[in-house]
């Protein structure tokens, strides 16, 4: 078995304490104020509340009253480098990753051009380790140009650092083509990854089919385009035994399809955006390109549904899908935008506020739905344990802010959060046994003391 | 008042019961100057209209110009063929542009849903939805509700049929809103596939069948376009017609007829329903130039008296 492939720029490791704040680690099960001592990138001590004292020459971060998380995970990022480095590039799209909690990230292959060859993913990598700040993992294309029409050479890409395979943006529209990569997978390893639409069925649509793009004159993607791509898929891998990924699910249907694909036995897996679980068709009334994303917001019944799934585990992670777009691209009529929503910056902090402080969703579960997402690579997931590397986010549920009111540290802006009060900020992120974010607030104050 | 005109009018949604009688009563008094001689008034001298067509446009272009002109407004029409649209310019920079000759209004058809709002964003011009793709065109169902008004008295509780390719129109959309503003009831009716999926949601009732169209007071029948038949939305307009034209045969004595033109003569119309004495078509496109007239007068005069017009 190869050895997963994930890349950073190298920085000095940690030397912190952070003391005295609420530890919740669902997998280690601890859930309790501690003091968290980092050396040399690793945990190098867990005690008892204010017992501890900052490693000489380290940092202290006060954490009382605050929370410790394991830094969060995203299987599904587009950091739009090579090639469409306006929008975003592995360093600024990685540290909006790092601004937001999360400490790894997996990057969607449809850049410019698409990651289909090994020299794009070698060219990937090496700018990774020179501008990622949290560990960055690749995933390559299933198809060449993302075309739906000829495997790429999966071998070769894995041995490249490839975690997976996803046309992610498109779907595999052939059922032919899709069992020869579930097939090819025995060889190469790599989850496939899939962006689930059947084009037929969704063609020329720019949101939810239904009441409201019945009212706009806007045309619609039925939930159908989706869930029975779902079902056909998951038959395809239990026939082949080929595991799949489920990208991005929007609608109560797929959510049937899912149930009995994992009933029946197919090693599947699905994800949800924090956008589907908490928003729905009726904010594109106003029209704004915000809530344009493919798949589309769709109604209330879906977005609950999808919420427990999630609150169940027949959703296993959460991915942000942050798919930023310069401002020029958003900034037209809304069936001319570009789909997507950035989502790194304010993923938990939606989460937070929209589902656990209305009682939808436990905090340990979203935490525990937010640091999954690595498993289906074969990525590490974090825990906050001895001698673990360390990746550890430090977050302050009381604080709250309006997101976009300072800007956004990715270089797009079209976030479907913007302008909305959100509780529950990121004030420090350890990525890769490195310090990869903090605060403004924290960087010149005595809250993060610099100890001599 | 909510309901009265602001600075733009974007949507029917804009507008209550009480402001789209507001510019109704405006528009009757607009129809009498187009009945005079000299048609013009000095309501809107100095002052500047834009008009911006990024669709090909005969009717709604060609009235909102004669309704600029005759409150005395200077115009300047801009078409997208041939122009700085035709070279890539962004909806944006073309707006900005043309905000940059200090417009009193701007007025905005375009292909795509939610473009006049956009521009309403852009420019300090008061900015009125000459139709965006298929979502809506206000003007097109104040002209109609002027028109049936004229006819009826009163809207209220009157059935009117909106037959055909729902799916795709945005005067079907506008009306919707408009006529159930109005009180009446509204029925849509067309192939399936050209039924918007939940279009009930905005207050009609939907129907696949003609057979119950006797009970409409007005049937208003929609533009069937050539190319749905590539779509396959419907397989042929052979048959499209067989079920769906609105022949003389239809028409009750009682019944009116409308449509928004221009006209597939023998495809949702047959020839002796567009001349029947049933049909309002031309006094659609007359009330055109005094509705626009009135929403122009409304937006950037707006007094409170009526009688301040002529």
């Amino acid at each position: 078995m190869r050895r997963p492939s994930i890349f950073q720029r190298s920085a000095d490791q940690a030397e912190l304490l952070i003391r005295g704040g609420h530890v919740l680690d669902p997998r280690t099960g601890i859930d309790g104020p501690h003091d968290l001592l980092i050396r040399d990138g690793h945990v190098a001590e867990i005690a008892c509340a204010n017992t501890l004292s900052a490693p000489e020459g380290g940092d202290l971060l006060e954490a009382t009253g605050k929370h410790v998380f394991p830094a969060f995970v995203d299987p599904h990022v587009h950091l739009r480098t090579p090639g469409q480095e306006y929008k975003e590039t592995i360093a600024t799209g990685t540290a909006a990753a790092a601004a937001g909690g999360f400490g790894t990230v997996v990057a969607m292959p449809n850049t410019a051009p698409p990651v289909d060859d090994a020299s794009i993913l070698r060219a990937q990598t090496q700018t990774a380790r020179q501008d990622a700040r949290v560990p960055t993992g690749f995933i390559a294309a299933i198809t060449r140009g993302q075309k739906g029409q000829e495997l790429t050479e999966m071998a070769e890409l894995r041995d490249a650092g490839a975690v997976g395979f996803t046309d992610d943006g498109w779907p595999v529209v052939s059922a032919g083509m899709l069992r020869r990569a579930l097939q090819y997978q025995r060889l190469c390893g790599g989850v496939l990854a899939l962006h689930e639409e059947d084009p037929a069925l969704s063609a020329g649509g720019v949101m939810h089919e239904g009441a409201v793009s019945a009212r706009l004159g806007l045309a619609g993607i039925p939930s159908l385009s989706e869930s029975t791509m779902i079902a056909r898929d998951a038959a395809l891998a239990l026939y082949e035994g080929g595991r799949v990924h489920f990208q991005h699910l929007s609608c109560v249907q797929s959510l049937v399809a899912l149930e009995r694909a994992k009933e029946e036995g197919a090693p599947v897996s699905a994800e949800v955006s924090p956008h589907h679980l908490t928003l729905t068709h009726d904010s594109v009334r106003t029209l704004d390109s915000r809530f344009k994303m493919n798949p589309p917001l769709r109604t209330k019944v879906d977005r609950e549904s999808l919420v427990g799934a999630l609150r169940s585990g027949l959703i296993d992670c959460i991915g942000t899908d942050h798919a930023p777009h310069a401002t020029h691209e958003k900034e037209v009529p809304f069936e001319q935008a570009a789909m997507g929503t950035t989502g790194l910056e304010t993923a938990f902090a939606a989460l937070y506020t929209k589902l656990v402080l209305v009682g939808e969703l436990e905090l340990a579960t979203l935490v525990e739905r937010m640091t999954c997402g690595g498993a289906l690579f074969d990525l590490p997931i974090p825990r906050i344990a001895l001698d673990q590397t360390a990746s550890v986010c430090v977050v302050d549920l009381e604080a709250s802010f309006q997101v976009g009111a300072r800007g956004y540290v990715s270089r797009s802006e079209n976030c479907c959060f913007h302008g909305e009060t959100f509780r529950g900020r990121v004030l420090l992120t350890v990525a890769g046994g490195s310090v990869a974010f903090r605060a403004p607030a924290l960087a010149d104050s005595a809250a993060l003391a610099a100890v001599k | 008042m909510t309901g009265r005109l602001q600075r733009s009018l974007l949507s029917i949604e804009d507008l209550d019961r009480a402001g789209i009688e507001r510019i109704l009563d405006r528009a009757e008094s607009f129809a009498e100057v187009s009945g005079r001689e000299i048609k013009k008034v000095p309501a809107l001298r100095g002052r500047t209209v834009v008009n911006l067509f990024y669709e090909a446009s005969t009717r709604t272009s060609s009235s909102f110009e004669l309704a600029a002109k005759r409150l005395s407004a200077d115009v300047v029409s801009v078409r997208s063929i041939g122009s700085s649209v035709d070279k890539g310019e962004s909806l944006k920079d073309t707006v900005q542009t043309l905000s940059a000759y200090d417009p009193a209004a701007m007025v905005i058809r375009s292909p795509h849903v939610g473009a006049a709002a956009l521009v309403a964003g852009w420019t300090a011009a008061s900015v009125i939805n000459a139709g965006d793709g298929k979502h809506e065109h206000p003007t097109q169902a104040l002209l109609d509700v002027f028109t049936l008004r004229r006819k009826l008295g009163s809207l209220e509780g009157a059935s009117i049929w909106i037959v055909g390719d729902v799916l795709h129109s945005r005067v079907a959309r506008s009306n919707i809103l408009a006529l159930r503003r109005m009180g009446a009831r509204v029925t849509v009716c067309g192939p399936p596939t050209l039924l918007p999926r939940e279009i009930e949601a905005l207050g009609c009732d939907a129907t696949p069948s003609l057979d119950d169209v006797g009970e409409a007071d007005v049937v208003y029948v929609l533009r069937m376009q050539q190319e749905r038949m590539q779509d396959a939305f419907v397989p042929s307009l052979r048959e499209y017609a067989q079920r769906y034209q609105i022949t003389s045969t239809h028409l009750h004595a009682h019944q009116l007829l409308m449509h928004p033109g221009p006209v597939n003569r023998g495809v949702e119309l047959s020839a002796d329903a567009i001349d029947s004495p049933r049909a309002l078509i031309s006094d659609q496109v007359k009330a055109g130039v005094a509705v626009r007239m009135a929403v122009l007068y409304e937006l950037l005069v707006g007094s409170p008296t009526l009688e301040a017009v002529a």
